[in-house]
């Protein structure tokens, strides 16, 4: 070891080595996007039928109905008629701005992946909750999820399926899942002891304690995650149109090419508006749904 | 104290033999420690295993209510949950009703759960989110009852354990007291011949937890069920026990009936614990009431005059074949007999002295006896004398006299 550099610089790759790594990794997974590609695309066929199915019976749907809906929906789930006016004062000026179509392609999508998300996320958050085993791999995948950025696992997704709804769809979920899963899992693990000895005092099996204790006890908390997961799916968008998908982000990304501010202040406002009715609407639905825990803590 | 099911009262419902229980990730391989005699100390310095219960052996009959008391550390809720298996002993044999518990599959043991035990939780474990009338029929929804029967059943348990009208409410919205008599109610539902009651009123406030205790008394004299009821408090122990086991760090102590405790603690620490309970409330006048009573069923003076001679007292109780009539002293009789000494007995003025009941608890029967010079006598049911009580024995036995409970001096004669 006559040389003595290792003290002052960090050991490093050389140039040739690292160049032939990256090299072996891109065509290996190019060589592996070719050959399956097609495969996995056909494998995700008949989510994107739907997708484009659902975002046309929302475009074809006449705006007054659109809104009567809305705001029905958020009268059952949360009783107040100030929430439901909120609502259609909102698609109102939605409509009125000009952005309803890109307002629909949007909640179309977003819907679909929170509903994937909470179809994935609480299955996973459950078998997390359950296992200590499973726990320990999961979550570390979480915190992957949550800290990459997300045009890191743009790449893969767009060489490996192309641009369009259905990578939009991946990465949206993604980015969005990990919160169900996280707090379904908090939910059950701290679901009251004493409560849970006594179902299985009385002789219930696992899936009597997991349907009839556990997840009603985790619901708030689970709520808590979908919530969030909305929320996070929501500040996607933007994100999610880079890779061509239509909606309210599609705008956004123009503005900023070309400096619109106040097309991409409408859009963002637009965006705002259907974040803050989701959040509000599933809240108090939450709220709702848990009335009799209120006073739990007195007893 | 509830009288036990006589007819039943010999049958062995429960037996439990060499119950171990070692808590810690390798049990079975430290056993040997533990049968080695090393304490529960050592064996948690050597290895990191906390020694819960060590080789506990009781059998409890049909019919009883069988306490188990114990200070908190001492093993007394791990070992009720060994009964339905909610822990899992490390050595030992549970059987109920002759079947081995430990040898039962999943599906048998869930089927055990559901129909042979219910329980009772310190801390009620009832679900929040259903309403009373649904946690009160829990047992009978998991038993796949259908819901129209299993509600009407719920229904009235609920009216039984006096909460009629609630069926509706939220657990949240009842108070302490209220939320236990759910759990109640719920453990009975189901019909359970065994009801496991852990703690089940150590959370109530005192006034509260003195109905509850009455309550469960009432509904036990109605129901017969075999009930197994921990608690840190010996007074409850003592109200409500059949027999007691007393637990200190996962070791039998002693096991018996009430007075046996109470009068002959087995050793210093169950006597530290007898030392403060509230003796004039706990024991009844049979337990510490002396015998023989001096009776006097001579029917002339000068025969009474002979008895007396044989008593160490100067006084007696008159009893003719209406039984105990009143009290007769010695310088009554010395009177008459020098008046007449053939008289008929009946014909003499002897003095009134109300006789206590052998069922009254002590504490009942102070005033009595300390405003009398003599000692009271004890009758049974049928008015028969079956023992007499005197201040001294009461000042003894109600007296911070840690000597009670060893040979009792002979009686002095009073003046």
């Amino acid at each position: 070891m006559a040389d003595a550099s290792w003290l002052s610089e960090i050991p490093q790759l050389s140039r040739g080595d690292l160049r032939d790594i990256r090299k072996y990794l891109d065509t290996a997974y190019r060589d592996f996007s070719r050959e399956y590609g097609e495969m996995i695309e056909g494998f995700f066929d008949p989510l994107l039928t739907f997708l484009v199915w659902f975002e046309k019976l929302l475009l074809a749907t006449p705006w007054w109905l659109v809104i009567a809906i809305v705001a029905g929906l958020a009268y059952l789930s949360s009783r107040s008629w100030k929430l439901s006016l909120g609502v259609v004062i909102s698609f109102f000026m939605i409509g009125y701005f000009g952005m309803w179509d890109n307002t629909m392609r949007t909640m179309s999508i977003i819907l679909v992946c929170t509903f994937m998300a909470i179809a994935l996320g609480v299955p996973i958050g459950i078998a997390m909750a359950r296992s200590d085993r499973v726990q320990s791999v999961v979550t570390p995948l979480l915190d992957i999820m949550q800290t990459m950025p997300a045009f890191v696992y743009l790449i893969p997704v767009v060489m490996l399926l192309g641009i369009g709804k259905i990578p939009g769809v991946i990465a949206v979920i993604i980015y969005a899942i990990p919160p169900v899963i996280r707090l379904t899992n908090l939910g059950i693990r701290l679901v009251d002891k004493d409560v849970l000895e006594a179902a299985t005092a009385y002789g219930a099996n696992s899936m009597q304690r997991l349907m009839g204790v556990q997840l009603p006890l985790a619901m708030p908390t689970i709520m808590a995650g979908i919530n969030q997961t909305i929320m996070m799916a929501l500040s996607m968008v933007v994100i999610a149109s880079m890779i061509g998908v239509k909606g309210l982000g599609q705008p956004v990304l123009k503005s900023i090419t070309n400096q619109y501010f106040t097309l991409g202040l409408l859009n963002g406002l637009a965006i705002v508006a259907l974040a803050i009715i989701f959040d509000r609407v599933s809240q108090a639905y939450a709220k709702r749904s848990q009335r009799h825990l209120g006073g739990m803590d007195n007893g | 104290m509830v009288e036990s099911d006589n007819n039943s009262a010999a049958t062995t419902l429960i037996k439990i033999e060499g119950l171990y229980k070692l808590f810690g990730n390798n049990p079975k391989k430290y056993m040997p420690l533990v049968h080695e005699g090393k304490s529960k100390d050592e064996i948690l310095a050597e290895t990191g295993h906390t020694l819960g219960l060590k080789d506990i052996n009781l059998t409890i009959n049909k019919g009883e209510i069988f306490v188990i008391m114990g200070l908190s550390g001492s093993g007394k809720s791990t070992l009720i949950r060994h009964f339905n298996r909610l822990i899992d002993p490390t050595e030992g044999v549970i059987e109920v009703e002759g079947t081995d518990v430990m040898k039962l599959g999943p599906k048998e043991l869930e089927q055990f759960r559901r129909h042979k035990m219910s329980m009772v939780f310190q801390r009620f474990g009832l679900l929040p989110h259903k309403s009373v009338v649904d946690n009160v029929a829990y047992g009978l929804s998991i038993q796949g009852v259908s819901k129209s029967e299993s509600k009407a059943k719920a229904v009235e348990w609920l009216a039984t354990v006096g909460l009629a009208g609630y069926e509706d409410q939220y657990p949240a919205q009842l108070s302490g007291g209220q939320q236990q008599r759910v759990g109640l109610a719920r453990a009975l539902c189901t019909d359970a011949e065994i009801l496991l009651m852990d703690e089940a009123f150590s959370a109530l406030d005192p006034l509260i937890r003195s109905e509850m205790q009455d309550q469960l008394i009432e509904l036990q004299e109605k129901l017969h069920k075999t009930i197994i009821f921990i608690t840190h408090d010996l007074d409850e122990a003592l109200r409500i026990g059949d027999r007691i086991a007393i637990l200190k760090d996962g070791e039998m102590v002693q096991q018996g009936e009430p007075e046996d405790i109470l009068l002959n603690p087995a050793n210093d620490y169950v006597e530290a614990f007898v030392r403060d309970v509230n003796r004039a409330r706990a024991l009844t006048v049979e337990t510490v009431m002396k015998d023989p009573a001096y009776r006097i069923t001579a029917s002339t003076i000068e025969d009474a005059l002979k008895q007396m001679k044989g008593f160490k007292e100067d006084y007696g109780y008159y009893v003719n074949e209406d039984g105990y009539q009143g009290v007769l002293t010695e310088e009554t009789l010395q009177a008459a007999f020098d008046d007449d000494k053939k008289a008929d007995l009946d014909s003499l003025q002897y003095e009134d002295l109300e006789a206590i009941s052998q069922d009254a608890v002590l504490e009942t029967v102070i005033p009595d006896t300390l405003n009398s010079q003599y000692s009271l006598p004890v009758i049974d049911d049928d008015g028969k004398i079956t023992g007499r009580l005197s201040r001294s024995t009461l000042a003894e036995v109600l007296g911070n006299d840690d000597k009670v409970t060893e040979e009792k001096p002979a009686e002095p004669k009073s003046n």
